[in-house]
């Protein structure tokens, strides 16, 4: 029902929504004092609150770095959890400045939904996993016809879980929740023989499962799921900083500037260095953004570079333990590439 | 009538403002007037808005690809489908468990109803635990009940549950082996259809002959050996054309025969069990609004209690009882959208899900709000010409 009512409130707020253009959205948040970051209901390593209530996770830390950014304080976000269902009219309707929500970026969203992706924080792609102790001899994604198949409604998985059957001339029966929660709990109960969708949700949704060693993900990745956050389209400032917020942070990793080391990283000899950490002499990279020129600084103190906010979420610093990959820097053989801050 | 007359023109003479008539229609259409220009605006202000905010607006979404599955459909329906069939779906299994619910709930509501003024204690007591249980619960606490409590823990389809005449019950839902017609079994439709209509039509000349004569005929077993005798007749003579597709164990699941999901299942049994509680207070009230005077009057005559419930009391009741049943309707039909809480691919879900995948939400609840107003009115027809009918005939 929820994602009806907000539906609904979208459609009235739209409906209401004064017809003069809307403010930009550096400023209405720099008045609000905060950003107003949309985030999963709950996916481990992405954006699941904490035993403190705190929201952890690549998602959450994104936000977190766009809000050390703009503020110098990575800890002015305030965090809006959405269905899958609730996520693109929260965004349109202005309810959040940031969706940072595992969504995956497709054509259609960023044409039709007015959305604007600015990047791909983690490279993933759809699996499928399975009850091996209920299901024993099925190693492949191929043996899975006539099968009962989890999934959420409303998102890419969906879609391609229908192409990949029907493609692979297989039956299945989807048994489709609105919620994570609920889906997990049909896959848990034995509603479902498969649970599908993106793998490294998979591997984060197994650690809350009853008994986590009986399920095991299948071998194949059937889709290219590239999950980054998305923005408001019309807004080319607010699109620059917190695209560029990603940029920085692949950078810092690529320079060796970590959280622990920002500071001394100040007086490196490397001008690139210091022209990335804004030391150059009357530098306004920073400025030219709408931001200050220690932005790169502010959002390294706040939440590490890439890469250590990658480990901390869900590579060896998690439960999750995902390896890096096609995640990797492209120096390192991965997908991982900024251009260049000058 | 002539000082009131007067009275009533008295002001109107002075000036248009205080004539009460003029000022009705002024008001009348100031608040028409309003009332449009208030559409207009915001219907305006959305499209204005969404072609700043350069969101795709307009209905032609419907004719798009729809690319998802849909767990149960009455009709054709696959991922190539388009997305105004995909909400067609969702309609169909919106007025599936919509009528079949309606049926089960008026069926538990008029005995429980009836139940509940019954002389003996045990059925009196039971019937009223079941209103006062069943009345106190948020209708989804009920839906969850079932779903989650009862058919969640079936067991897996391995170790099916095996149920007389080749059915099973598991967590997956209710199999039950489908019929499957061979040649020439339209004949044994056909009897069907013949039995039923001969039924009738010796039910109608019998009550005809009772009206003039008083003699009593039959009705019963000669109705129920036209409707059963004829088909079973007509199945001999086409050579036993019907057989069986039971469901058998596979890989994953049950295959063949015909699946009840436990999604529809707990849907339906959840709001026939809360609705059936409303109905039967309703009943329970029309009854006692007959007077007992009734009740003894036909008493007096020589009628049994059953043929006095039956002949005097019930459709006198039912005058009473239809109004608030309409309503009672309409409240099981709209509570089905809380199908989207277990996954039952209502109306709700599958444009919830376009509306998803389209990103046009505004469309898409335009196209809810309609269509469960389209539903809803017409429930209100039918039920209203159904009141005109059981009305008291004034001659």
């Amino acid at each position: 029902m929820k994602h009806i009512a907000i539906g609904i409130l979208g459609a009235a707020t739209l409906g209401l929504m004064a017809s003069a253009a809307s403010a930009a959205t550096l400023d209405t948040v720099k008045a609000k004092g905060f950003i107003q970051c949309g985030v999963s209901t709950g996916l481990a390593g992405f954006s699941a609150p904490d035993d403190k209530g705190d929201w952890q996770g690549i998602d959450a830390d994104f936000c977190r770095a766009v809000a050390a950014a703009v503020f110098g304080d990575g800890s002015k976000v305030k965090f809006t959890p959405l269905s899958a269902k609730e996520r693109f009219t929260a965004l349109q309707s202005g309810e959040i400045d940031i969706l940072s929500r595992n969504t995956t970026w497709t054509i259609n969203r960023d044409t039709a939904l007015g959305l604007n992706f600015i990047g791909v924080t983690y490279y993933d792609g759809q699996g499928f996993m399975i009850n091996a102790k209920k299901l024993p001899g099925v190693n492949s994604a191929l043996q899975l016809s006539g099968a009962a198949v989890c999934v959420q409604s409303g998102t890419t998985t969906e879609l391609n879980l229908a192409d990949y059957f029907k493609a692979n001339k297989m039956e299945y029966n989807p048994v489709v929740f609105e919620k994570l929660e609920e889906v997990n709990a049909a896959y848990d109960a034995g509603r479902c023989d498969v649970y599908t969708t993106d793998q490294s949700g998979l591997y984060g949704i197994r650690l809350t499962l009853g008994s986590p060693a009986d399920h095991v993900v299948l071998p194949e990745i059937i889709s290219k799921e590239p999950l980054g956050p998305a923005v408001r389209q019309g807004d080319d400032q607010w699109y620059h900083i917190v695209k560029w917020t990603y940029f920085a942070l692949l950078q810092a990793e690529e320079l060796g500037i970590t959280k622990a080391n920002v500071d001394e990283m100040k007086n490196s000899a490397s001008p690139e260095i210091k022209r990335v950490l804004g030391q150059e002499a009357d530098t306004k990279i920073g400025t030219d953004l709408g931001v200050s020129n220690d932005w790169v600084v502010n959002i390294v103190k706040a939440v590490g570079n890439y890469g250590e906010m990658f480990e901390r979420n869900v590579g060896s610093g998690s439960p999750l333990k995902i390896a890096r990959g096609i995640n990797a820097l492209w120096t390192k053989g991965g997908l991982q590439y900024a251009p260049p801050i000058r | 009538m002539a000082s009131q007359e007067v009275l009533r023109e008295e002001p109107s003479r002075g000036s248009f403002i205080n004539d009460p008539k003029i000022r009705g229609i002024f008001f009348q259409v100031l608040v028409v007037v309003l009332l449009v220009a208030g559409v207009w605006w915001i219907a305006h202000n959305v499209i204005d808005n969404l072609t700043r905010l350069r969101i795709a607006s307009g209905f032609g979404f419907l004719k798009g690809r729809a690319g998802f599955d849909i767990s149960e459909s009455a009709i054709a329906y696959s991922s190539d489908s388009t997305y105004g069939r995909a909400i067609l779906v969702g309609l169909i299994n919106t007025v599936i468990v919509a009528i079949v619910g309606i049926i089960t709930a008026t069926i538990i509501g008029f005995v429980i109803g009836i139940g509940r003024l019954s002389q003996n204690w045990l059925i009196r007591k039971i019937c009223t635990v079941y209103v006062e249980v069943f009345r106190n619960i948020p209708p989804l606490l009920v839906i969850f009940f079932w779903y989650s409590g009862v058919l969640a823990v079936l067991p897996a389809p391995r170790d099916s549950i095996g149920l007389p005449f080749g059915s099973f019950l598991n967590q997956r839902g209710f199999y039950f082996p489908r019929a499957v017609w061979g040649d020439g079994s339209w004949l044994i439709f056909v009897a069907l259809l013949v039995g039923i209509a001969m039924a009738w039509f010796v039910a109608r000349r019998a009550r005809q002959r009772q009206m003039a004569t008083g003699q009593q005929f039959p009705v019963f077993w000669t109705s129920a050996a036209l409707i059963v005798g004829l088909p079973l007749l007509a199945y001999a003579l086409s050579g036993f054309p019907l057989s069986f597709d039971y469901p058998k164990q596979s890989t994953f699941n049950l295959t063949g025969g015909f699946q009840v999901r436990p999604e529809f299942l707990s849907l339906y049994l959840a709001l026939s069990c809360y609705t059936a509680a409303f109905i039967a207070e309703i009943v329970r009230a029309g009854i006692r609004g007959v007077s007992a005077g009734q009740t003894e009057a036909a008493g007096a005559l020589g009628l049994r209690s059953g043929s006095i419930l039956r002949l005097v009391v019930v459709p006198q009741a039912m005058r009473i009882v239809i109004p608030p049943l309409t309503s009672q309707y309409l409240n099981l039909t709209k509570n089905s959208s809380l199908a989207i809480a277990i996954g039952y691919p209502d109306l709700t879900a599958t444009a919830g899900t376009v509306l998803n995948q389209t990103g046009q939400a505004v469309e898409g609840v335009v196209i809810m709000m309609v269509i469960y107003l389209a539903i809803s009115l017409l429930t209100s027809l039918v039920m209203n010409w159904f009141n005109a009918k059981m009305a008291l005939v004034e001659r």
